[in-house]
């Protein structure tokens, strides 16, 4: 009866008790979910275009943010740093089409993910190798980030918004907003999604398939750079950052490998959500960090019901 | 020439399905067998049992059990590591609670409650395909590990959470804990892989084997010809799992001696897949191959600045290091993407076929 009360009851009573701490602990699992979903995206990109399920996007976010700031280290300055780091993304790109990709295709899914999971490792060794291992501080005041913080009294309590937290939600609706417009309303869009129906048709009216993958990988690049600036900005840029990957990993199974929507709408579900279950039933009751698998559970519940996730494309098989 | 099959007949159905139906194969495997018993023994140094032997064979004990499951079954499974860790703490509280038990009674239970627990995680591939399924492996991955931690029970409570393996004797002799000489523990791994890889190609060469394989190929159209999907897939995640619960209770008890939590995190599963499809898929030979790879690599690496007289540090080493590994793996991949048993099998074509390949 303990337990149920502990389980059942406690937590939503606590939420009504504290409705600013409510209020506070959502706020950080919407900017959680916000970078959670931006993780996706970057995935679901190149998923839809190629079929490729890339592992490397976690660490592509972490070398984006070490190369901003290792080179504003090394004194250039930040309007520079930015632009130059954006070329080593697309450099990046083209390289990993050339080197890794082209000789791949039509290769099995696995041997793809594999390879990914390769590139994953080399830009762990080459960051840690230029830019060094140490945990580094992002440059949020040169990037012109504000870095105060929002105090409200609801309800007579106190709730704390950090000005950088509410400029990345704010960049990352405009970065959404922006993609989708080029997805939907652009000739390149267009050919993007052409590709991610059928690859055959999509070449045989003239699309590239390299061109496309090159700029399909520089656009993952780009959300890598918008995610590592805001996450850095949050827990300072080293390779242990890599764990995000991990946590968007869910997002995609939530919200279906093909669906831009589902990676935005998945990302800020378990961002918000696993942050409540950590601090009203994890702390308590489970010895606290089920942020660790939270997301993994919640989204296997999820696949049991609906197996292409909840926005995923239905998937039909033939003999 | 000296792979020449000609001559060879055979006269019954069960001389064609023998293990060896070329006979150069066996006396290969004869030799490899001698090798490792006999010479490398006698030859290998402390450094060399530690650091290469020992691990080649744990590791690719693992990489056989996820090739059953990823390799023979296709379900892409992600959670080995997690896997080993319960065969390893179910080992270590076993040896815990029970001392005068038999190490090898140990091991052998201790891959039942990995069984158990992979089963439990496969369930979900009755309704789970291809990457959506790999993802949900990584829930298994994730929440044991934070189990391992969090259940203080599991490491008896020890303050640096960490599981010590004891002295264990096996018929008087000490073959786990601080006090076994390094010959010995090599032997005792030899033995209970050999075991094991033998199981392990009659399972997958018989009834059992194909229904898997079918399953691989085509699930629905293995489910139309009559075969029981759940079945299927379940006793390939036992079979698959209890293969790598053992070997992850080699890994501690045998080799690392002591364990945290986190050594069984994710990178220890990415290392047995490398293994695992480097080596290549729905193939035995490959994990050794793998295994001899992927563990030879850093000691070779880390090997070679000394040797030139290059002063990096060891950080830069290290880095080096990853940075090579993950450039080689994607040069594997292009070159053969079936891995390296694929590689070895073309030889062999072309050995068969020398000096006359026309």
């Amino acid at each position: 009866m303990e337990f149920l009360n502990n389980v059942l009851v406690k937590p939503f009573a606590d939420m009504a008790a504290a409705p600013d701490f409510l209020i506070q602990v959502l706020w950080e699992g919407l900017v959680g979910g916000v970078l959670y979903a931006l993780i996706a995206l970057g995935f679901v990109l190149i998923y839809k275009s190629s079929r490729i399920f890339n592992f490397a996007q976690g660490i592509m976010v972490v070398f984006a943010a070490l190369t901003l700031v290792g080179l504003h280290e090394r004194g250039i300055p930040a309007y520079l740093a930015l632009p130059l780091t954006l070329a080593v993304m697309f450099v990046l790109a083209v390289s990993i089409e050339r080197v890794v990709l082209r000789p791949l295709v039509n290769q099995p899914d696995i041997i793809l993910f594999m390879a990914t999971i390769g590139i994953t490792m080399f830009l762990i060794g080459f960051g840690e190798l230029i830019f060094g291992g140490e945990n580094k501080v992002m440059i949020t005041e040169q990037l012109m980030i504000p870095t105060g913080s929002f105090e409200f009294e609801p309800f007579g309590g106190f709730v704390s918004i950090e000005q950088k937290d509410l400029t990345a939600v704010i960049g990352a609706v405009i970065l959404v907003a922006a993609l989708l417009y080029f997805l939907n309303k652009s000739k390149i869009g267009r050919a993007i999604r052409a590709l991610g129906d059928d690859h055959q048709a999509a070449l045989s009216v003239g699309i590239s398939l390299s061109t496309i993958w090159v700029i399909v990988w520089f656009i993952a690049g780009v959300i890598a750079l918008a995610t590592g600036i805001v996450w850095g900005a949050r827990a300072g840029v080293s390779f242990a950052l890599e764990v995000i990957a991990f946590k968007a990993l869910p997002v995609l199974m939530l919200g279906g490998l093909e669906s831009v929507m589902g990676a935005i709408i998945g990302g800020l579900a378990i961002g918000i959500l696993e942050k409540v279950f950590e601090i009203y039933w994890g702390q308590p009751l489970l010895g606290g960090n089920t942020e660790a698998w939270f997301a993994y559970m919640l989204a296997l519940l999820v696949l049991l019901f609906r197996p292409q996730g909840l926005f995923g494309e239905k998937i039909i098989e033939r003999v | 020439m000296f792979y020449r099959t000609a001559g060879q007949f055979k006269t019954t159905y069960q001389a064609d399905h023998a293990l060896f139906p070329v006979r150069q194969d066996a006396v290969l495997l004869g030799i490899v067998l001698i090798l490792a018993f006999v010479v490398f023994p006698l030859t290998a140094s402390e450094f060399a049992f530690r650091a290469l032997l020992i691990p080649v064979l744990i590791y690719s004990l693992a990489a056989l059990g996820l090739n059953v499951l990823t390799g023979y079954a296709g379900q892409l499974s992600l959670g080995t590591g997690a896997f080993m860790g319960v065969g390893a703490y179910a080992c270590y509280k076993l040896i815990s609670i029970f001392p005068e038990m038999n190490i090898v009674v140990a091991l052998a239970l201790s891959g039942f409650f990995s069984a158990t627990v992979g089963v439990i995680f496969g369930l979900p591939s009755l309704r789970i395909k291809g990457f959506y399924l790999a993802i949900a492996t990584l829930a298994a991955q994730f929440f044991l590990v934070w189990l391992f931690q969090k259940w203080a029970w599991l490491y008896n409570y020890n303050a640096s959470g960490a599981i010590q393996v004891p002295n264990i004797d096996f018929f008087g002799i000490t073959v786990a804990g601080p006090r076994a000489p390094a010959i010995v523990q090599y032997y005792f791994v030899l033995c209970i892989v050999c075991l094991l890889t033998f199981f392990i190609i009659n399972i997958t060469r018989g009834r059992i084997g194909r229904m898997w394989k079918a399953v691989r190929d085509m699930d629905i159209a293995a489910e139309l010809v009559g075969i029981n999907l759940m079945k299927t897939k379940l006793l390939a995640f036992f079979v698959s799992s209890y293969v790598v619960g053992i070997a992850g209770a080699l890994f501690v008890f045998l080799w690392r001696g002591a364990a945290e939590a986190n050594l069984f995190d994710i990178p220890l599963s990415f290392r047995v897949l490398f293994i695992a499809i480097i080596g290549g898929l729905g193939s035995v030979l490959g994990n050794f191959l793998g295994a001899i790879l992927i563990v030879a690599l850093p000691v070779v690496i880390s090997s070679v600045p000394e040797a030139f007289g290059l002063p990096l540090s060891s950080a830069t080493v290290e880095h080096l290091n990853i940075m090579i590994i993950g450039a080689l793996i994607i040069a594997f991949l292009i070159v053969e993407p079936h891995g390296l048993a694929r590689f070895w099998a073309v030889i062999r074509e072309k050995l068969i076929l020398w000096p006359f390949p026309h």
